[in-house]
């Protein structure tokens, strides 16, 4: 199945690996710091809806 | 529908949400047909022997990196006039992708270059404005992070943006204008006689849609991030001054 790539092999091979490593990277670090600003943002109207209901009565 | 309804932040994280699914499953399909097609079923070349394989990742990534860029200068030209911040942050956004990108088109060309030219790297002018392109790509990302106000880093990095693109630009057609330097003419072309053969033309043009689809997934994505951010920290602005 794998193609015989001669001489030139390491070189093929470790573009391959590096860039779709990099391309893994990238791809995990975004979907990972979307979802924790996503929640972040959550908590803080979460926080702000909760503070605003409490002045809200405070000031009947 | 007006483009411009998708400056509203709420539209835009609206309509990217249905979109991203589609565009990721088919980004992944054709950076796996492409590769995959590429590296297992095309044959070498006569004079490159086995390391013809790069291009299915170098020329999509070099091909990303300038356009990537291109992206943000449009985005930036949008926010200089329109005042639009979803323009803004999408530039934002693209800057870390735009230099993986350019990452992976240096990585690739050096490790290209040691069994084809005898070397790493030289300094050919389509490459030394490569790697000046890289450095405005750090310096874009660098700038956003040191202003705290959204507007000010905006203004600031929509300057360098467009003094960049100079860079952009050279990567691209620094070939036609310098004739001295190692590396060969554009792979792709409109002339059908100055593309590659069409056995490497057509998985290479799978492996392009898929690093296409794939940077503008990743961008819809980092904006709906940096949207949420943005609001987060107004938020919490407004927190401290309640």
């Amino acid at each position: 199945m794998m193609p015989d790539l001669g001489s030139y092999a390491q070189y093929v091979l470790s573009s391959y690996a590096v860039s779709l490593v990099l391309i893994v990277v990238l791809v995990a670090m975004s979907m990972h710091r979307a979802r924790k600003v996503k929640a972040e943002l959550e908590a803080i109207e979460a926080r702000v809806k909760r503070q605003s209901g409490e002045r809200a009565t405070r000031n009947g | 529908m007006s483009f411009w309804e998708y400056a509203n932040p709420v539209k835009f994280i609206r309509t990217t949400d249905r979109l991203l699914p589609w565009l990721s499953v088919t980004a992944v399909l054709c950076l796996a047909v492409g590769l995959i097609w590429g590296f297992f079923f095309t044959p070498d070349d006569f004079r490159q022997g086995s390391t013809v394989k790069i291009i299915y990742l170098h020329v999509p990534s070099a091909l990303m990196a300038i356009n990537a860029w291109l992206m943000m200068l449009v985005a930036s030209i949008i926010w200089i006039v329109r005042r639009h911040h979803v323009s803004a942050l999408a530039a934002r956004a693209a800057a870390p992708v735009g230099a993986m990108m350019t990452v992976i088109a240096l990585a690739t060309g050096a490790i290209w270059g040691q069994p084809m030219w005898g070397t790493w790297w030289v300094w050919d002018p389509r490459l030394t404005s490569f790697l000046i392109l890289f450095l405005f790509y750090l310096g874009y990302i660098a700038l956003w992070s040191a202003i705290e106000d959204d507007d000010t880093a905006a203004d600031l990095t929509s300057i360098l943006c467009l003094v960049g693109s100079v860079f952009a630009l050279l990567s691209r057609y620094a070939v036609l204008f310098w004739n001295q330097g190692l590396h060969q003419g554009a792979s792709l072309s409109l002339d059908k006689e100055e593309n590659v053969h069409d056995v490497f033309y057509f998985p290479l043009l799978v492996s392009i849609a898929g690093f296409v689809l794939l940077f503008i997934a990743l961008v819809f994505l980092r904006t709906q991030t940096e949207i949420r951010a943005r609001r987060a920290r107004a938020l919490q602005a407004r927190e401290r001054l309640a």
